[in-house]
């Protein structure tokens, strides 16, 4: 706050402007006035967001804290942390904490190469193949992903799936092969189904990253003699690091929670569980309602950890996505500096 | 930079092999299941890509045949609860993203936290809760037991995309407005309106994929037909006798979900991508 406040007469020329809205005798009722409207906008979805989460939340742990199971609520008994040592004891629970990592760590590594590879297209492109790029592009990212994982298992399936058949070629790839019965050709066309839908995701992130890399700069490096390769690494990818990171970050923790396509193609079968799924299974099958509220609130830890690093080890300012102009980076990087 | 007088031959031809790749990827595998919709039940188990002949048979199944049941009303479920929780989230969230892209207020920084906590909150975890609430509360498997938890999916990321793109409109139209008499209000929906409706109108379709888009409350949340959306009614498809899978049905199924989308996306491409990327007032 001081720091801006230090900065703000020097950096700009605008002020004598700040001084007199300083002084101005009406500031304060307006300001006034301003908390009221602001809340008055931004309270309901506020409100609304904090009942269909917060409250929620609160309550898993607190049911994960007993054994309760709904078909038979009167045995409800109080076992503290109980289920968490159960789940922490578990070979089987660290082998589905394991796939669900192995899963993000992959898509996300894939997709952020082949995302980058596509934004690139999407921002070299002519005008006149744009568009055609674009909306290819959208089809994946707008599908289901539930149409998506049946789309991929079908194209594999041992009976209806054509994929044993075109690569017959490939050794280990005959007709005989079920993807679905093993590990790890099972988890490669879960992943698959996962990479394809939500790559145009990180490929729109990146876009939105690369138009904000000044063509200024990419100019002079290329007139001062900088090579393809050295403009990408030198000058775009610097300059987009923020955006990079955001869309790091967003995916790894939605591809954390994956459960739609791991539920529609095997269900969790040849030990493709995933912790969303073990989660689901606990609460809504078996209605095992504390076990399963343990599994969601480790779920949640997990997620919130990941966040925690991102912030602390990588310093990824989630808040950049708000500040889109280009000065915004800018001027938090400086604040960083200049604070540290 | 280059304009398509200026391209050599080899450029020409890198472009059409790019560009190829990319509908390539982009569209095989709708491709794929497009074609096992109008394939026969004898065809389906003929590893084949096309049908061997085409057949309308998957879709009468689901409009008018066995499965008309689960799908047309899993389709009105899915249309009215989408509709109506993106209608909501959208409103709530232009309200919200104006007062934090254009006022100074305490607990600002707070709601856009909560909005990025939410966002980034795991679906499973709350389901668990919502369930057994619901169930004591009468609102499990119904419309408003599906739009309620929606509104955790499409409000945060409408806030977020709202308030960036709030951030770029030349507010000082807003000011020039004030200036001239108008009020605050008149201000913002006089001056800021039209220039912001690009921006609500792209953050609608991104919130209608994502409610659309849902399972894991779909089928967690829903027991019967009277709210079960479409994606959850999916992995409840049968085949005509126990022997046979359902894949027919469950692809034509498939593609009647994904029209729409498709729809979406050749319409409003560029709104789209504009929205992600730099708002529809760059100067």
């Amino acid at each position: 706050m001081t720091a801006t406040a230090e900065n703000t007469p020097g950096a700009e020329p605008g002020g004598r402007r700040d001084r007199r809205k300083d002084h101005s005798p009406r500031k304060s009722d307006r300001a006034k006035a301003e908390v009221r409207l602001g809340w008055m906008l931004a309270g309901p979805a506020f409100v609304v967001m904090l009942a269909v989460t917060a409250y929620p939340i609160a309550q898993a742990v607190f049911d994960s804290l007993w054994s309760y199971r709904l078909t038979a609520p009167d045995e409800r008994s109080f076992i503290f942390l109980d289920n968490y040592l159960l789940l922490f004891t578990d070979p089987m629970f660290w082998r589905i904490f394991g796939v669900t990592l192995l899963i993000t760590i992959v898509t996300v590594a894939v997709e952020l190469v082949l995302g980058f590879g596509l934004a690139i297209v999407m921002h070299k492109a002519l005008k006149s193949l744009r568009g055609l790029l674009r909306t290819s592009i959208l089809v994946p990212y707008g599908i289901i992903t539930v149409v998506s994982a049946f789309a991929w298992y079908y194209m594999f399936h041992i009976n209806s799936g054509f994929v044993n058949n075109w690569f017959s070629w490939v050794p280990g790839i005959d007709s005989e092969l079920d993807w679905f019965a093993n590990f790890g050709t099972a988890i490669s066309v879960i992943m698959a189904s996962e990479i394809w839908k939500t790559t145009p995701f990180i490929a729109l992130l990146l876009l939105a990253g690369l138009a904000q890399v000044p063509d200024e700069l990419v100019e002079a490096a290329r007139v001062d003699g900088a090579t393809r390769w050295q403009q990408y690494s030198r000058v775009i990818i610097p300059n987009m690091k923020a955006a990079i990171m955001v869309a790091l970050l967003f995916r790894a923790l939605d591809a954390f929670r994956v459960f739609d396509n791991v539920f529609i193609m095997t269900g969790g079968d040849a030990n493709t569980e995933v912790l969303a799924l073990l989660a689901y299974r606990q609460s809504i099958s078996r209605l095992e309602i504390g076990l399963g509220s343990a599994v969601s609130v480790v779920l949640f830890i997990a997620v919130l950890l990941m966040v925690f690093i991102a912030i602390k080890l990588f310093n990824v300012d989630l808040a950049a996505g708000t500040d889109a102009s280009g000065g915004g980076n800018k001027k938090t990087g400086a604040k960083k500096g200049g604070g540290k | 930079m280059a304009s398509a007088k200026g391209l050599t031959g080899r450029q020409k031809l890198g472009w059409t092999v790019v560009t190829v790749l990319v509908l390539l990827y982009a569209l095989f595998p709708v491709a794929a299941i497009f074609a096992n919709s109008f394939k026969t039940q004898a065809d389906l188990g003929n590893p084949a890509f096309w049908p061997s002949n085409w057949t309308w048979e998957n879709y009468e199944m689901i409009f008018v045949g066995s499965a008309q049941e689960l799908f047309l009303t899993a389709l009105r479920n899915s249309i009215g609860i989408t509709l109506i929780a993106t209608f909501i989230a959208v409103v709530l969230a232009t309200l919200c993203a104006y007062a934090i892209a254009r006022m100074d207020f305490p607990g600002k920084k707070f709601i856009l936290g909560t909005a990025l906590a939410v966002s980034i909150f795991p679906v499973i975890s709350v389901v668990t809760p919502l369930f057994n609430l619901w169930r004591t509360i009468g609102l499990y498997d119904t419309w408003p037991g599906l739009i309620i938890p929606y509104l955790s999916l499409t409000l945060p990321i409408s806030i977020w995309t709202l308030a960036a793109f709030f951030r770029q409109i030349p507010w000082e139209l807003e000011q020039a407005a004030q200036v001239d008499g108008a009020t605050q209000w008149q201000a913002f929906r006089k001056a800021i309106v039209p220039l912001a409706a690009p921006g609500v109108f792209t953050t609608a379709i991104i919130a209608f994929f994502i409610a659309w888009n849902d399972f894991v409350y779909g089928i967690s949340l829903t027991s019967t037909e009277a709210a079960r959306p479409v994606p959850a009614a999916l992995a409840f498809f049968t085949g005509a006798s126990q022997f046979e899978e359902p894949t027919g049905a469950i692809s034509a199924a498939a593609i009647v979900v994904t029209i729409p989308v498709v729809v979406l996306v050749l319409l409003f491409q560029r709104q789209i991508v504009s929205g992600l990327t730099q708002g529809a007032v760059k100067g």
